[in-house]
């Protein structure tokens, strides 16, 4: 191809050089891999499943119970739910929601209200231990906040859900983000809304603290110096979450959401109903949301309005992106990248390296700039994400129009 | 009364538009549009570009509401019905232009129109009893079935939808309709693109559907061949309007129609009806 070319080849060129180089090898090694997946026996694929959950249980036991590691792994995990479950709005049903930390706010508050003194003239105590069974307040147990948590934010979720319905692509983005900060707002000012005799709704940026440690009759009381239990915890839920995206991906629901992605009007006309099938995807994506942030107000034993920032959404969407869009297994490795950077490689690993060479200043103040280089890196490079939905990929080698797709009027 | 032509009033009707207009602002796409879709027929709607065919279609699978008059599926009113209601009542269609799910395999395309049949909610979804799981292969078996009756070579059953050569994507197109196990199947112009041959494989097919299980076809057509070849009955639509309506070969000799295809003779005297 250089033969015509005068002159030194581009280094445009050399970079396409090295992606075809690159294309080629996956290829190969694909080709390699199915060659060797035929040849094993055919158990050896829930053998690994099995062998790789069972890792994941006896990971904390080499670390020790504060390592930095193990707390930047168990906060990691917590956004992998959120991941999992905004990948169900945004990948598989194709609705862009840039609210989502309505849900770990609103999940979060739900520790707050229901596991600590904050509601100081209640005195109700349910499954509880410790102090918890003796203070004023709502004390409920962990179990009981995390569905709690995954109701409300279920119906949050179908509230938000049915302004949208009517709305396509960027218009749905513009609704959920109104809706993201009029909640986080909420958490704000929540201080000045009175639920009469000095109760307030939140306590705004002072935050409430001493939330309940999360309580297991049998097990006992967790404690913040012991994290393995709380890795253990939220290794337990993401196990679930993560079978129950598996399951819905393969079900009735999970195609209708992607024939709704791909195009509305076909997916109405083969009777597949509009806005029961919309509503369901935005529950159960804010019903995860909930329950990680249930566990992470638990785990910051506060739950403070500063926490809630638009930043937040992004952040989530930003793994689910770099994971690949629609992709269960995507969501989970941009979910662990993208929070491994930013609480353990940039505060933990690499952030003095400015001072090294002589600057004055930490990485941790670049993390946006970090994250943005990599989003533009990801979107370059592979713009269908690291590991890209299987449906996506058939979809990519060939392009389908769909052309007016304001065909539908929905009127319910 | 001849054994070929059954008068219309002896056979059950499955489908009729009484004074169905629709407007879009101020411009009126169909306008008092009354028509009837005798049972196991096959009929033609046809008309110039623009004339209010396809907007006709969306009226029928309720994509569109009628701003006046009824639509009524056997005995039931339809009208502001909701298309997912209107096609688990039994009425289905294809697209003018292919409207598969690209990201999909041709079998999930098919396995989509099934839809309306499965009854697999949220928590069947998640938990997966038995009876989903059996709901599952029945679908996957069934749509696998229809790509095969309708033609599809096996090993493009989990071919991208969007991969599929053009005659393949409209036959994934007609077995996704067929999944929804409908009385009514509504084809927008299933012909374009295809050469004689094909348009003539089609036609035959149309007739074989219609036989086999036991469908009643409204299809939108430009290939004159095909419509006079394939249909009992032809309505012609101008400018919204219904001008003509009745066997091939009677349409064809109406001067309205010649004259909404053609345009009008300048020379002829005004017409005096």
């Amino acid at each position: 191809m250089s033969e015509e070319m005068p002159g030194p080849p581009e280094p445009a060129d050399k970079i396409g050089e090295l992606i075809v180089r690159a294309r080629r090898l996956t290829t190969t090694l694909r080709g390699r891999r199915d060659a060797i997946r035929k040849r094993l026996p055919r158990r050896t694929g829930s053998v690994f499943v099995a062998v790789l959950i069972a890792a994941g249980f006896v990971l904390p036991l080499f670390f020790s119970q504060t390592s930095g590691f193990l707390e930047a792994t168990l906060i990691s995990l917590a956004y992998v739910v959120m991941a999992l479950g905004l990948n169900v709005v945004v990948g598989f049903a194709g609705l862009l929601d840039l609210g989502y930390v309505a849900f770990y706010a609103i999940g979060a508050y739900c520790m707050a209200w229901f596991g600590s003194d904050f509601f100081f003239k209640e005195h109700i105590h349910v499954l509880v231990s410790g102090i918890a069974a003796h203070e004023i307040g709502i004390h409920l147990n962990f179990v009981l906040i995390l569905i709690a948590a995954a109701i409300i934010c279920s119906l949050m979720g179908m509230l938000i859900g049915l302004p949208t319905l009517r709305l396509r692509g960027d218009y749905i983005a513009i609704v959920t983000l109104a809706f993201g900060e009029i909640i986080t707002v909420l958490a704000v000012n929540g201080t000045s809304i009175g639920l009469g005799g000095g109760q307030t709704l939140t306590n705004g940026a002072q935050g409430i603290s001493a939330l309940d440690e999360p309580y297991f009759p049998g097990i006992g009381s967790f404690n913040l110096l012991k994290l393995r239990p709380y890795y253990w915890l939220i290794y337990v839920i993401v196990l679930l979450v993560l079978f129950v995206n598996l399951r819905l991906r393969d079900s009735r629901l999970g195609r209708a959401w992607v024939a709704l992605r791909e195009d509305e009007v076909a997916a109405v006309s083969m009777g597949i109903p509009l806005v029961r099938t919309k509503l369901k995807a935005y529950s159960i994506g804010a019903a995860f949301g909930g329950i990680s942030g249930v566990f992470l107000g638990a785990y910051y034993t506060d739950v403070n309005s500063d926490y809630f920032q638009f930043t937040f959404s992004i952040f989530v969407l930003a793994m689910i992106i770099v994971g690949g869009l629609g992709s269960i297994w995507g969501a989970v490795v941009g979910a662990l990248l993208l929070s491994y950077i930013n609480y353990y490689l940039i505060p933990d690993v690499i952030n003095s390296i400015p001072h090294d060479f002589g600057l004055n200043f930490n990485l941790t103040t670049l993390s946006y700039g970090i994250f943005g280089f990599l989003l533009v890196l990801v979107m370059v490079l592979r713009p269908q994400g690291l590991v890209p939905e299987r449906r996506r990929r058939l979809e990519l080698t060939g392009a389908i129009a769909a052309e007016d797709s304001q065909l539908v009027e929905v009127q319910e | 009364m001849t054994v070929d032509a059954p008068a219309l009033t002896s056979e059950r009707l499955v489908l009729r538009t009484e004074h169905v207009t629709k407007e879009f602002g101020g411009l009126v796409a169909v306008s008092d549009v009354s028509f009837e879709l005798p049972s196991r027929s096959i009929v033609s709607l046809i008309g110039p570009n623009g004339a209010g065919k396809t907007t006709l279609f969306n009226m029928l699978t309720g994509l569109y509401k009628p701003t006046s008059g009824r639509i009524v599926l056997g005995e039931r009113n339809i009208t502001r019905a909701r298309p997912d209601v209107i096609t688990s009542l039994g009425v289905a269609r294809t697209f003018q232009n292919i409207r598969l799910f690209g990201a999909m395999s041709a079998l999930e395309n098919v396995m989509i129109g099934r839809h309306s049949r499965m009854r697999a909610g949220l928590f069947g979804s998640i938990v997966r009893p038995p009876w989903v799981r059996r709901e599952e292969r029945e679908v996957r078996d069934r749509a696998a079935e229809l790509l095969d009756y309708v033609g599809v070579r096996q090993s493009q059953f989990g071919q991208g939808a969007a991969q599929l050569s053009y005659g393949d994507q409209r036959r994934v197109e007609i077995a996704r309709a067929l999944a929804s196990e409908p009385t009514v199947l509504l084809l927008d112009e299933p012909t374009a693109g295809m050469n004689p041959q094909e348009s003539q494989a089609l036609t035959d097919f149309m007739r074989k559907l219609r036989d086999e299980l036991t469908l009643t076809i409204l299809l939108i057509e430009h290939d004159m061949k095909v419509v006079m070849g394939v249909s009992e009955r032809v309505t012609v639509l101008d400018h919204g309007e219904k001008i003509a309506e009745g066997p091939p070969a009677e349409v064809r000799a109406s001067p309205r129609v010649i004259e909404a295809y053609l345009g009008k003779d300048p020379t002829d005297p005004p017409p005096t009806t």
